[in-house]
């Protein structure tokens, strides 16, 4: 019998993956209404199927067990392919591109959203736009596998814009309200910035290798071609490197990913997103879409050279830090909630970005599990108290025993708790931090001491959510007592995602490393493109090679110091949370008041979102009102002003035609009347004058013939 | 797909039945019985406008079906002689560049008369609006039809008449300047045009044309024909694209047939050699239609003082007529030229896209926001098309295509909530989205479509026109992308002031858009849907064409 993943079978079954929610969407947008149940099973159904299909896809690749599975359905051998484009050099053929990082991403997806469609029927009920709410949660559905699915940049660009698309309807699901359009308009602006970004790096790619599909770019990249192209053409001659364009378009296409992703600077949209409904925060704004970027990147792995990766680690570290500190001063659940995702996307950037693939992306699946679980969980706290603010909150532990566990094992799993798949993957970041600071030398320990601080402040911020929330005394009697358990259909996905959230790793024995799980065995680093390309790209080579040894060469040391340090910090955090918001002996405002400006800094974000209000929501339309008042306004005052200066060159005319053309006809008439006049009184109409007259000329004519003779 | 013995007659010579001009003179005869409907009668005169707009969309939509989508030659070609002495041609034939804007139009015209429904209330009263209206679809299809220089000028000029009155006579407060400034502005275009046109006449070569002619006929069979042809001048636009691209079959350069040599201009005039003069007078013509920065500032005040429908027209056909020039006249006709001042159309190109999105954005009028993304978007088409590669032509076509259903559709929503609210105004809107739910969600798919959302049109059509573009001016590209991200940004921004938000008390009992005006929009939607996942749908049909215009540039 053929191998699975050798025939159509794989490839048919992804179509029905990524489009069976998009019959779901096309059913419910135009019939929702009309059917039972205002049609809320039919894209829960849809990706109910869709997720039984994954999984099946991967039980077959357990079954394979193949660390180099990639299935490319465009290939010779299976011809898969929906040629979308042929139009002589324009090629764009799609096809489905399947390998182990993608398929455990289709069951990710599939899973946490089938879990948020039954929680979203108990959590909307009752809403205005109910069946509107399940259409757009197919939309997104769709688009988001298809971006998991797809085997080229343009259609990966094209789902890419799609999920941006679905975030900003759901997010502005609530439109009669102020806030919510507010925060959809800027999550797809911030998104565009990227996007766009995104667009520059792939018209790069496509123009240099001329083809769009992923290993078709990394095989050009390889064979160094990528050299002799660019060093050929005439649009790059003189300007920039054929290493330096590989770097450029490597960092722009990370640019996607930076607004996608939420890496700073871009970041500043997710906190606004969590306007939306809870179940889109958890689907979209916590376990899928911001993840897109960090698949994204995973996807284009090879094709980065160490200086984007540097970048790429730079700005992951960065946003780490940042959103981790801000998450510490907030009251409302779910921006803590929101920003605590920001800092964990950090987290797996900046593993890419030193080469830890498998850990990265392992982080991004686990991640997904837990931080679902803490964003319904969120939302089933909201459903009770109907305030998102936690100093309303407070001892919900006794009211809401289900919500409760499963949230608690989630903080677990995201504080890196030992035994959960938190701990897994983030343990595995860690330490790839300290095995690349230990390969390169002082300053890269940077991200080493910033990941494991930021671990600390994980501890420490979710400590002070489960305080204020679920712990301790009611601060709001009134919502206390009006408090309850959410129904089985939102608890029963609680339940389900907690339990992935434990045993996603497949081991909970804490000796293991990320490595020795089924994720870290089946997904591995896959070399870089350039660095086979030894001809003509040696210090990339070089440079890569030298990592990659140090890196495990260090690794065994590193391991176990990185596991001690940040299991150290993380009981550290939780001593602090303790301290400040159980014990009560320290106290959180006092400390806030004694580092004021620092405090107040992180408070304000960084005023970052000051700087883009006045720089973009009110800078921008003032500058464009710039080019309506100055150069549209000259053009039109040049068109009218030739329309006044014809106006005005017909008046002289006018008036040259009334005083000199009709002047001379008039001056004509009058002459001809003087003339006419003075010789009329010589006509009297009596014959004797003529007669008179007569004579008189003929006696004239006669002297003048006599003289001039 | 190999013609039948049946489809074949009809590819060369329509099978007796004169298609083409059928288009034209169904519109023309209805404006005829138009005539003589008392002007009480307005329940008669929309149905004869509905039927004389209808049975050029089946006749179309034949065409569309039937045509021979391989075959880069014209055709269903009509011909005969009109004027014998100066050898004017009634010439018409179409190929693949111009069958779906000949297709656009005809759409456009009939959701067009659907859209006027109630005209009769306005001042100016049904029947001379739909006389017009009829007149206009006369003029816009003759334009893309024409095979004849001097019939193409005929049916230009007839196109600008109906449009003034309709602006004058039907449109807003400042109607009488936004029709005069239409006029004059057009007119100077039309003059250059003709003064071009009339140079290209004078300088084609007697000899090679009739020798070219007769070749035709010997082909045809007609020898008795053939025998008779003597050397004369021409307004053949086949014939004059044919010698403007016959090369030295030895060192292959461009011999330059119909250089000024045959007016005895001899050198530069104006320090331009007399081709490139002709080029910029056609270029500007044309340009002003597009219409290019700096000629572009006719188009807010029109689309502001006209009625919906003629908005419509405006943005969805007309400025189409511009592009559809410059690659007509321009690229096909004067191949040398356009590679000359291919870079100046770059930076135009990129200063539409960019200056249209700024001073969009500066807006307060919904129109004229509509009106100057117009003018945004415009300009991927010539960007695209500058940079004379496959994607980049392919996705300039696509834009030109795309961009006509979009605004139109755009314009059209406009007019539906101007026709509640009567007024315009951006910020007197609010939270129109929950009580107008369909209508929010057409706008939100014409929005979208507008704004190049993939899996919509406009994205298909933006993004081969920058990925065609970047291989030659890769800065271009890049200062365009940025006019991406504005565009977005006063699209939702509009969106947002408009539907989203609470709701304005003002509009508590607002309408949602009735049968008629989804009769109107639907069609529109559908396409954007469809063009934006399956672009093939039309690039099959305009490939063949667009590959000869290409081939001949290079």
């Amino acid at each position: 019998m053929e191998q699975f993943f050798e025939t159509t079978t794989p490839a048919w079954i992804t179509l029905a993956i990524v489009l069976l929610p998009l019959l779901g969407f096309t059913i419910q947008i135009f019939f929702g209404k009309r059917l039972p149940r205002q049609g809320d099973w039919v894209p829960t159904g849809a990706i109910g199927l869709s997720a039984v299909l994954a999984v099946y896809l991967g039980v077959q690749m357990f079954r394979l067990w193949d660390h180099n599975l990639c299935y490319e359905s465009i290939s010779e051998e299976i011809g898969f392919v929906w040629k979308w484009l042929d139009y002589g050099s324009v090629k764009l053929y799609t096809g489905v591109l399947l390998d182990n990082a993608g398929i455990v991403m289709l069951m990710m997806v599939t899973v946490v959203s089938f879990c948020i469609h039954l929680f979203s029927i108990g959590y909307m009920h009752g809403d205005r736009y109910y069946p509107r709410f399940f259409a757009y949660l197919g939309l997104f559905c769709f688009s988001m596998l298809g971006l998991v699915a797809s085997d080229n940049l343009l259609f990966m660009f094209i789902f890419w814009e799609l999920v941006g698309f679905c975030s900003y309807l759901l997010i502005g699901f609530f439109f009669y309200e102020e806030e919510p359009p507010r925060a959809a308009n800027k999550a797809f602006l911030v998104n565009k910035v990227g996007d766009c970004l995104f667009f520059a790096g792939i018209i790069i790619v496509y123009h240099v290798t001329g083809t769009f599909n992923f290993n078709a770019i990394f095989e050009f990249v390889q064979q160094g071609h990528w050299f002799e192209t660019v060093s050929s053409s005439a649009v790059y001659s003189g300007w920039i490197s054929p290493q330096g364009l590989l770097t450029l378009a490597g960092v722009l296409i990370f640019g996607g990913a930076v607004s996608k992703s939420a890496q700073f600077p871009l970041h500043v949209w997710l906190p606004d997103a969590m306007a939306g409904p809870t179940p889109v925060s958890a689907l979209i704004h916590a376990a899928t879409m911001v993840a897109a970027g960090v698949f994204m990147v995973g996807r284009m792995f090879p094709f980065f050279t160490p200086t984007a990766l540097l970048v790429i680690a730079i700005v992951g570290t960065i946003t780490a830090l940042v959103a981790a500190t801000i998450g510490i001063v907030h009251n409302d659940i779910k921006k803590v909630l929101a920003y605590s995702t920001c800092s964990q996307l950090g987290y797996m950037m900046l593993a890419l970005g030193i080469g830890g693939f498998t850990a990265g992306l392992f982080h991004l699946i686990t991640h997904a599990c837990f931080k679902a679980c803490l964003f319904l969980g969120s939302g089933s706290v909201i459903h009770a108290v109907h305030s998102q603010d936690m100093r309303d909150m407070g001892g919900l532990r006794r009211k809401m025993p289900i919500t409760h566990l499963t949230f608690l094992i989630s903080t677990l799993a995201l504080t890196g708790v030992p035994c959960l798949s938190g701990y897994f993957s983030k343990d595995a970041i860690i330490a790839n931090a300290l095995e690349w600071g230990m390969s390169a030398g002082a300053a890269a320990y940077v991200p080493w001491v910033f990941a494991s601080a930021v671990a600390c402040m994980t501890m420490f911020y979710m400590m002070r959510l489960m305080y204020m929330t679920f712990w301790g005394e009611p601060k709001n009697q009134e919502k206390f007592d009006h408090a309850h358990e959410s129904p089985p259909v939102m608890t029963i996905p609680l339940i389900i995602l907690a339990f992935l959230a434990i045993f996603a790793a497949g081991t909970v024995l804490p000796w293991q490393t990320a490595a020795d799980t089924w994720y870290g065995d089946l997904v591995q680093r896959p070399d870089c493109a350039a660095m086979a390309d030894t001809a003509q790209l040696p210090e990339v080579k070089h440079e890569f090679e030298h990592m990659y040894h140090e890196m495990h060469h260090a690794s065994h040391t590193a391991h176990y110091v990185a596991l001690g340090v940040s299991l150290f910090v993380v009981a550290l955090g939780f001593v602090l949370a303790w301290l400040f918001y159980g014990k009560k002996t320290l106290s959180a405002e006092k400390t806030a008041n004694s580092i004021g400006p620092v405090y107040r800094t992180v408070v304000n974000k960084y005023y970052l979102d000051d700087f883009n209000e006045v720089a973009f929501v009110k800078g921008l339309p003032k500058f464009c009102n710039l080019w309506k008042v100055t150069v549209e306004a000259f053009i039109d005052f040049c068109v009218n002003f030739t329309g006044y200066l014809t106006r005005f060159v017909a008046f002289i005319h006018g008036l040259i035609d009334k005083y000199v053309v009709d002047g001379l006809v008039n001056f004509w008439w009058w002459f001809t009347h003087l003339l006419s006049g003075s010789f009329r009184v010589l006509q009297t109409g009596s014959g004797k004058d003529y007669l008179a007259l007569a004579l008189l000329g003929a006696v004239l004519i006669s002297l003048v013939m006599i003289f001039v003779r | 797909m190999e013609p039948t013995a049946v489809m074949q007659d009809v590819v060369s010579n329509g099978g007796g039945i004169p298609f083409l001009t059928l288009l034209f003179l169904v519109p023309l005869i209805g404006m005829t019985v138009i005539l003589f409907i008392p002007r009480g009668k307005t329940e008669a005169i929309k149905t004869v406008a509905a039927v004389a707009t209808g049975v050029p969309l089946l006749l179309a939509g034949y065409l569309w079906v039937s045509f021979e989508y391989s075959d880069t030659a014209m055709q269903w070609v009509e011909k005969c002689l009109w004027i014998d002495y100066f050898n004017i041609e009634y010439h018409v034939g179409i190929d693949g560049l111009s069958i779906p804007l000949v297709f656009l139009t005809v759409l456009l015209l009939f959701i067009a008369v659907f859209s006027s429904w109630n005209v009769e209330k306005t001042r100016g009263g049904a029947k001379g609006y739909f006389m017009l209206l009829l007149l206009l679809e006369v003029g816009i299809v003759g334009v893309f039809i024409s095979l004849d220089f001097f019939l193409f000028y005929v049916f230009w000029e007839i196109m600008l008449l109906p449009m003034y009155f309709l602006i004058g006579i039907w449109g807003g407060p400042r109607r009488e300047y936004a029709a005069i400034k239409f006029f004059l502005y057009t007119l100077v275009g039309s003059v250059l045009m003709l003064v071009a046109m009339i140079a290209i006449f004078l300088a084609s070569p007697p000899e090679l044309v009739a020798q070219i002619e007769k070749q035709q006929l010997v082909e045809e069979g007609k020898l008795q024909e053939a025998e008779e042809i003597e050397p004369h001048h021409t307004f053949n636009i086949v014939i004059l694209t044919e010698l403007a691209r016959e090369k030295d079959p030895e060192t292959g350069e461009n011999l330059n047939l119909l250089a000024g040599e045959n007016l005895g201009v001899k050198g530069a005039i104006l320090g331009l050699p007399f081709l490139r003069w002709i080029w910029l007078f056609f270029f500007i013509g044309f340009a002003i239609k597009v219409p290019v920065f700096p000629f572009h500032t006719w188009l807010p005040d029109a689309h502001v003082e006209a009625p919906t429908a003629i908005s419509v027209i405006l943005a969805g056909i007309l400025l189409k007529l511009g592009a559809y020039g410059i690659l007509r006249i321009n690229f096909c006709m004067l191949p040398e030229e356009t590679k000359y001042f291919a870079h100046f159309m770059a930076v135009l190109g990129m200063i539409n896209i960019v200056y249209g999105a700024f001073v969009a954005m500066a807006q307060t009028d919904f129109k004229k926001l509509v009106a100057y993304s117009s003018v945004s978007h415009m300009g991927y088409v010539l960007l695209g098309a500058a940079a004379f590669t496959e994607a980049g032509i392919i996705g300039a076509n696509l834009q030109i295509f795309n961009h006509g259903t979009s605004s139109a559709m755009l314009f059209l929503l406009v007019g539906v909530v101007y026709d509640r609210a009567h007024h315009r105004d951006l910020n007197g809107f609010g939270g129109l989205g929950s009580k107008m739910p369909v209508y929010t969600g057409l706008m939100t798919v014409g929005v979208f479509a507008s704004m190049g959302l993939p899996g919509l049109a406009g994205f298909v059509g933006e993004a081969l026109s920058l990925l065609g573009a970047w291989e030659v001016y890769p800065v271009y590209v890049l200062i365009s992308l940025s006019g991406l991200i504005v565009t977005a940004a006063f699209f939702l921004w509009t969106i947002q002031r408009v539907f989203l938000g609470p709701l304005n008390e003002k509009y508590k009992a607002i309408q949602d858009v009735d049968g008629r005006e989804i009769f109107c929009l639907v069609p529109l939607a559908f396409l954007c849907v469809l063009l934006g996942i399956f672009p093939f749908l039309l690039i099959d049909w305009m490939y063949p064409a667009l590959k000869n215009i290409i081939d001949n540039l290079m």
